[in-house]
């Protein structure tokens, strides 16, 4: 059973995105979108982390990451969808995990 | 048919009101005969410390809620570890949650269980619905 995890709070003032990756299983997909797109940024402990995330794909929500003014700093690797692309990635996997 | 839902909750009790509400969706899961399961990861472990007494701030005390949870056949509360352990809390921190299983003559069960990370992700693994709070 594929999971799509969602994750909308910068990993500088919530620990939510730590909590989604140690429970995250191989095979499933975490979007980061709102304030948890500054997570996908070069230079941050959270963008290595991700970048080393066995068998878990990331996408980032493009129009919160250019609201946010980091659209040019999402780290590599990691896809960027628009809201058409999240509506796919909702319906590709079995259920959807809303991290709070 | 019944599916399966897990309640995830993630918060301590009072400087927000997600641990109420999970509470009440909780019953409500359950009175619509659903396969429900929580789990307590993060700071959501403290809601079921035992002692609470919320006389000073003038909010309701749910905790004693938790332990009516048995009498809606929500008998699968799964508490993280390394959670608890990173809070220095153990199991005996936590209030005694029970229910009666009808098919052995009523013999009292406990509903908390102790589980890994590792052994929590696949327990969500195997839900139809996850619902965080």
């Amino acid at each position: 059973m594929a999971t799509l995890h969602t994750v909308n709070k910068s990993p500088f003032g919530s620990s939510v995105l730590d909590d989604c990756l140690g429970l995250a299983k191989s095979g499933s997909t975490v979007l980061l979108f709102e304030d948890g797109v500054y997570a996908a940024t070069t230079g941050t402990k959270s963008a290595e982390a991700i970048t080393n995330a066995d068998g878990i794909t990331f996408a980032v929500l493009g129009p919160d990451a250019k609201a946010r003014g980091v659209e040019g700093k999402i780290a590599d690797g990691i896809k960027v969808v628009d809201y058409d692309g999240f509506v796919d990635l909702v319906a590709e996997h079995d259920k959807v995990h809303a991290w709070l | 048919m019944a599916k399966k839902f897990m309640y995830m909750n993630t918060k301590a009790p009072y400087g927000t009101i997600y641990a109420l509400e999970s509470l009440e969706v909780v019953l409500i899961g359950a009175a619509f005969e659903q396969d429900v399961s929580l789990a307590f990861i993060g700071d959501g472990v403290y809601q079921l410390t035992k002692g609470q007494n919320t006389d000073g701030i003038g909010m309701k005390n749910f905790s004693p809620t938790y332990t009516a949870l048995g009498d809606y056949d929500v008998n699968k509360i799964y508490v993280e570890k390394e959670s608890l352990e990173e809070r220095g809390l153990s199991l005996d921190d936590l209030q005694h949650l029970t229910w009666e299983d009808e098919d052995e003559d009523w013999a009292e069960k406990d509903s908390i269980r102790l589980v890994s990370r590792s052994e929590l992700a696949d327990v969500i693994e195997d839900q139809d619905v996850i619902l965080s709070f």
